[in-house]
């Protein structure tokens, strides 16, 4: 087994990790920083729940080494409020029940911000294609989609 | 986490020179990960457990999509499936095809060079250590049947890139680099009809970039997966023509992907349609012959009879695309 | 009841959202106290075969294991029926399905407790591997329970209400036909996750991922031999159940159990790969149904015969069983009504509840059913359907109390938003569009386990700054029960739900409630609120009114006061209200129950299809179809619930919604398939469930019949709208395409082989060409309640 000294910038904060080669970036938000906010699914990469921003671009964070991610800003739930202010698509996401069981929507969020972030008046079927590889049991999706319009709404008023 | 991986060692080289040199030694099992969305879940399966991993992310050179001075369009094998989506350089068919391929999240990390050599996939191996335990490891697995075909002496796991039949339409080539230096060779010769040898690049080989011709003419290509994302190919065909005025094709190119251990050339069918305009008839009967070559067994999603079936519905569409001016 | 209210019937968000959203509602697996092992299990490689010999010594000298339990180590049975206790948190003796549990390891990280397994030696001698429903129902095979060879039945059901001979010997028109349901996982995205810590202090406590944690009290107590009181259980958030963890599971126990052993937390997370193993999941049935029918439509007689693959253990099989027979006459009057059903063992992973238990199958048989026989009978789907429907305030023929109902209103108002009538054989090739309907249970009459005491309690304490506390054991799996609860209380009290504390699922804080399961917890769990928040309000205004020398019949907690009726500025601000209560007759603590009316009809069996109250869906679903590719597009679905009243109608749309959307995955797409008894793709690769892109828009319609004994007339929501979408859809591909897709799921090679089979001058069907031949039960004949009127 090969560790590295790995400087980790997690929203915004840089933590000095050990890290095991073979430890994915799930792994070490979960159990190394305690960032339990990203779920996981399946580990295999075929349900989205554990959704990261790697700069800006969604990854998933079970099929990504946590060494990949060094150098890089990686963004996850518990970085998407800002001074306690909830982003507008946490609000969204909350005001329209686009949470049930609540265990996607933190993969769900991170991956409609990045969708906003590049395109902010996206479609209907922008946004479905956007979230295609994020998985809800719960909602039907239709109040995901309703939620992601009102944010990008609220964001461009 | 409930799937660790393996342990290994992770090794990112500056160079190319270097890269090689990792894979070639003799002391390690290597693999070369690129976007590593194929391989780690393999690895979590413990279908495969190198003890280390050479990553080319760090290798300037395989990065990126220039146009060369002969007007050929060169893809770094590690550059990354949305950069081939969203750009301008490359042939519209080929950035389809990449905006197709798996997830959204898959893809922010997939590269070109994994898609296309990308392991070919069987419901039979793609399983947990557990599951394989219990069905018996198979001919890929270190075992001696192939649970698929059990008299068969070969591997028929399937062939599953989408940027492969692509390519293969498109005409165009890969350049290999290895201890025995570099070569160029068309992408239809990268692979091998079989589950296990799939590919024809020795181990110390490092698909450098993908070749694209200079003209490509028209081309098109139609995925059949069950999902509209997520989910692998379980049959993709992948087609491209030149017609000259009176629209008479003058030469074409139909590829079948996710039917075979390789993408398959449909060469009687293209035999056929060369020389011909595509009236409803001709395409009819080229998508007849496009199931010739090809034997699609039980081992992917839905079975093989109704990928049969679709083979032909799905070549006759990509016929039409064509006849109505697809580029 | 339908009157004003101030909470009741708004849209408001979960009580919880904003804990969600940001990441910080701590699901099981986010637990980890300090010194927390890792638990894994090893899983049966065998269909079916005796244990020989299981050698532990290679694991337990890996360096990091702290402890291995195997069947030996929990040697008792459970099993969530008092009357199948036919379960071993790990196999003793015989595994029955691949994928079995049978040894567990503790180990100090994930990657030792992997390494742990593959040291484990296993022995196996196999048996006959019985995993078909011939298979199973042949004489010759090895038993799955007991010794020696024979028929591999579970549980067999033969009734009869009114006289099904005479109703068919009046009838126009008799059809049979023969369907089957693929059976289907929950697939919830949360896996099943348990963390046990057994302290010093000799006490267990186990967080679970369960939608039942009285269940799981009652079964940690029985198999660990401990008492409940030294037992805590804690049902932790759930990331979706959909009756996937409705069960004591394996992991539970054997968390407990090396938690006991090691005197450390122990956590076992399964595996997604585990998750279809511990299933569960839809049963596959295989069904035939013939019914008699006058020539206006009128049902006259229904034989209906059901065949269960219940896999290798029963859970709550012989409810499912009965299921299959229950609820048809809830939306349709037949006069004449037979029912027989079988449920066998095979090796393969356990079926038990998923959303719908057991209605699901035989409601896309019997519309589908009705849909041939309104075609045969030159009606519309819609005349039929109405000229059948049961009514409010009435009894089934097999005793089912029916109060209140709006089906016949949810039929017109679904037809009219869609516009069914215009668009029914008249949409270009290819499109096409269906309705069906379907009715379901505001939480089974019944409890599990036979006794007097309530199915809900629920406590509310108000602390002297007006603080109100709400404790309930009823789990939120999601579907917004917490919410419910608050919306409850808020009402009574004047107050703002997300004013309320609420503390849930706790087996030490809270008081009984049986679990978030048949859709009991709203009507139950609601009523039971209502009752100790009505005790709080009539303290609180008894005491203002004692205050400011008042009639309390003229006080009402409004807006956060207690106010003079008419005047909101009046009266007292409530935590003065509360002081002034707790000052004048002490602790304002309060509780409240519910137990379901005595609704058992008087025969054998009656205990399942009992309910206080029904809901009512009615579903129209527009597909477009490739008829090249047998793909089909669903393009909008629009579906009229009645509700009851919808206490919060934003959680009862999302209720709606999701229901659409899991029915159409069981329709098109989702299947728990096998080779043998090798599941054929435990993984969300392989067993599909839709994305974001196979998703139409849903319309909703909310249709409010005030239910007389409903809190606040509400019902349920979770499950009954998932009913009708199944049939709706395959109704659709019929209009679409004229072929009759008789199975589900409606996969497009299956459409692709009902068209090939039309253009062959076949009937252009894809289904199953007919049942066994099995000798069910000598039939129970009970004679129709006296209030049954027939159509």
């Amino acid at each position: 087994m090969t560790d590295h000294v790995l400087a980790l910038q997690v929203n915004g904060e840089t933590h000095r990790l050990l890290v095991t080669d073979h430890r994915t970036l799930l792994q070490v938000l979960r159990e190394d920083l305690r960032l339990t906010g990203t779920k996981h699914g399946c580990d295999l990469g075929e349900c989205g729940a554990c959704t990261v921003l790697l700069d800006g671009r969604p990854v998933l964070s079970c099929l990504t080494l946590a060494r990949r991610a060094e150098g890089r800003s990686v963004t996850t739930v518990e970085g998407l409020a800002e001074n306690g202010r909830p982003h507008e698509l946490q609000t969204a996401f909350a005001e329209l029940g686009a949470a049930q069981c609540g265990y996607c929507t933190p993969a769900m969020l991170l991956t409609a911000r990045a969708l906003l972030d590049e395109t902010p008046d996206p479609t209907p079927d922008e946004i479905n294609h956007a979230l295609a590889g994020n998985l809800c049991r719960c909602t039907g999706y239709n109040k995901i989609l309703d939620a992601v319009q009102l944010a990008a709404s609220r964001s461009q008023g | 986490m409930t799937m660790p991986l393996p342990a290994f060692e992770y090794l990112t080289p500056a160079t190319l020179e270097e890269a090689v040199e990792l894979l070639a030694d003799p002391d390690r099992s290597v693999m070369v990960v690129g976007g590593g969305t194929d391989l780690l879940p393999k690895m979590k399966r413990r279908q495969m457990t190198p003890d280390t991993l050479v990553s080319l992310s760090e290798v300037a050179e395989m990065r990126g999509i220039r146009t060369d001075e002969e007007g050929r369009c060169l893809i770094g094998a590690s550059t990354l499936l949305p950069e081939i989506e969203a750009s301008l350089e490359v042939p519209r068919v080929l950035a389809q095809a990449a905006g197709e391929v798996a997830s959204p999240q898959l893809r922010n990390a997939a590269t070109i060079g994994g898609n296309l050599c990308v392991d070919t996939r069987c419901n039979w191996i793609d399983m947990s250590d557990s599951w394989r335990r219990a069905s018996g490891y198979c001919l890929k697995d270190g075992g001696d049947t192939c649970w698929v075909a059990p008299k068969s002496d070969r591997c028929w796991a399937v062939s599953s890139t989408d940027l492969g039949p692509v390519s293969i339409a498109l005409d165009a080539s890969v350049r290999l680099l290895g201890l025995q230096g570099e070569r160029v060779l068309p992408v239809e010769d990268l692979y091998r009809n079989d589950g296990i040898a799939y590919l024809t690049k020795a181990p110390d080989e490092i698909l450098v970039e993908l070749v694209l011709p200079p003209e490509v003419g028209r081309a098109t290509y139609h995925k059949l997966r069950r999902r509209g994302s997520i989910d692998f190919p379980i049959l993709g065909v992948a087609a491209a023509a030149r017609f000259d005025d009176s629209g008479t094709c003058i030469s074409a190119r139909l590829v079948l992907g996710a039917v075979a251990s390789a993408p398959r050339r449909a060469t009687e069918a293209e035999e056929y349609i060369v020389g011909r305009r595509f009236t409803e008839e001709v395409i009819e009967e080229a998508a007849r012959l496009a199931t010739g070559p090809v034997r699609p067994m039980d081992n992917t999603d839905l079975g093989s009879r109704y990928r049969k079936w679709m083979i032909v519905v799905y070549v006759a569409r990509a016929l039409r695309d064509l006849a109505a001016g697809h580029a | 009841m339908g009157g004003d209210y101030a909470v009741v019937g708004r849209s408001y968000p979960r009580v919880d959202a904003m804990d969600q959203v940001t990441g910080q509602t701590q699901y099981a697996d986010d637990l980890r106290p300090p010194g927390t092992l890792f638990g894994r299990h090893l899983l049966s490689t065998q269909a079916h075969a005796l244990i020989t010999d299981i050698d532990t010594s290679r694991a337990a000298a890996l360096p990091g294991v702290k402890a291995i339990i195997t069947g030996a180590d929990l040697p008792i049975a459970y099993g969530i029926l008092p009357v199948s206790q036919d379960e071993h948190a790990l196999a003793v003796d015989r595994v029955r399905y691949v994928g079995e549990p049978v040894a567990a390891v503790a180990a100090i990280d994930a990657e030792t407790a992997e390494q742990a397994l593959e040291l484990i030696d296993v022995g196996y001698k196999p048996l006959d591997e019985v995993v078909t429903l011939d298979q199973a129902l042949a004489d010759d095979q090895s038993l799955i329970h007991g010794e020696g060879p024979g028929q591999n039945v579970h549980r067999s059901a033969a009734l009869e209400f009114g006289d099904l001979d005479e109703g068919m010997a009046v009838a126009d028109h008799i059809r049979e036909d023969v369907f089957f349901f693929r059976g289907n996982n929950h697939a919830a995205l949360e896996t099943h996750a348990a963390l046990a810590s057994f302290g010093a202090d000799q006490k267990l406590t186990l967080w679970s991922s369960t939608q039942v944690p009285h269940y799981v009290h009652r079964t940690l107590e029985k198999v660990l031999e401990l008492p409940a009181g030294r037992i805590r259980v804690i049902a932790t958030p759930s990331g979706g159940g959909f009756g996937g963890k409705t069960d004591p599971f394996s992991h539970e126990l054997s968390a407990a159990k090396l938690s006991m052993l090691t005197g450390r937390p122990v956590k076992i997370t399964l595996t997604r790969e585990e998750v279809f193993y511990a299933h569960r999941g839809r049963h596959p049935v295989l069904m035939w149904i013939k019914t008699g029918f006058e020539r206006d439509g009128r049902i006259t007689a229904m034989h209906f015969k059901s065949f269960l693959d219940g896999g290798a253990y029963s859970s709550y099989g012989i409810a499912t069983l009965y299921y299959t027979g229950a609820l048809q006459t809830t939306t349709y009057r037949i006069p004449n009504y037979r029912f027989e059903g079988v449920r066998v063992f095979t090796n393969k992973p356990a079926c038990g509840p998923k959303r719908g238990h057991g209605t699901p199958q035989p409601r896309f048989a019997l519309e589908c059913q009705l849909d041939k026989a309104a075609e045969d009978l030159g009606l519309d789907p819609i005349s039929i359907r109405l000229r059948n429907a049961v009514q409010p305030f009435s009894k089934t023929v097999n005793h089912l109390r029916i109060t209140s109902c709006a089906l016949s209103e949810c039929i017109e108002e679904v037809a009219e938003a869609s516009g069914f009538a215009d668009k029914h054989g008249r949409l270009p090739e290819g499109s096409g569009i269906g309705l069906a309907v379907g009715a379901y249970m505001s939480g089974a009459g019944l409890p599990i386990y036979f006794n007097d005491m309530p199915q809900s309690e629920v406590q509310i304490k108000v602390d002297r700054g007006g603080g109100v506390t709400v404790y309930s054991m009823a789990v939120d799996v999601g579907q917004g029960s917490t919410s419910m609860l608050a919306t409850v209380v808020a009402e009574s009290l004047g107050l703002e739900p997300g004013d309320l504390a609420m503390v849930t699922a706790d087996t030490d804080l809270t008081p009984v409630d049986l679990g978030s399961y048949s859709s009991r917890v709203t009507f139950m769990a609601g009523n039971a609120a209502l009752e100790a928040a009505e005790k709080i309000r009539s303290r609180v205004v008894g005491a203002v009114a004692d205050e400011l020398e008042a009639d309390p019949a003229d006080l009402s907690p409004a807006a956060g006061r207690i106010t003079v009726d008419g005047d909101p500025e009046s009266g007292v601000a409530w935590p003065e209200a509360v002081r002034l209560a707790i000052a004048a007759t002490g602790p304002l603590i309060e509780s409240g129950s519910y137990r379901a009316p005595d609704l058992a009809g008087p025969y054998r069996g009656a205990g399942v299809g009992p309910s206080p109250a029904y809901s009512y869906s009615a579903c129209v679903v527009q597909v477009g179809c490739d008829a090249e590719t047998g793909t089909v597009e669903v393009e909008r679905v629009w579906l009229a619930h009645d509700i009851g009243k919808a206490l919060n109608p934003l959680l009862v749309e999302g209720q709606v919604e999701g229901s659409v959307y899991m029915g159409l995955g069981e329709a098109l797409l989702e299947e728990q398939a096998f080779r043998g008894g090798l599941h054929r793709g435990p993984s969300l690769l392989d067993y599909k469930i839709p994305t974001a892109l196979e998703m139409p828009p849903v319309e909703t319609i909310l249709i409010e019949s005030i239910d007389p004994e409903g809190p606040f007339g509400a019902k349920e929501a979770g499950q009954g709208p998932l009913l009708p979408v199944i049939p709706a859809v395959v109704n659709a591909v019929h209009d679409a395409l004229g072929i009759r897709i008789d199975e589900v799921p409606m996969t497009p090679d299956k459409v692709i082989s009902a068209l090939r089979d039309a253009a062959r001058g076949g009937e252009g069907r894809f289904g199953p060409a007919g049942i066994p031949d099995f000798e069910f039960p000598e039939i129970i004949r009970v004679e129709p309640p006296e209030e049954f009127v027939a159509p």
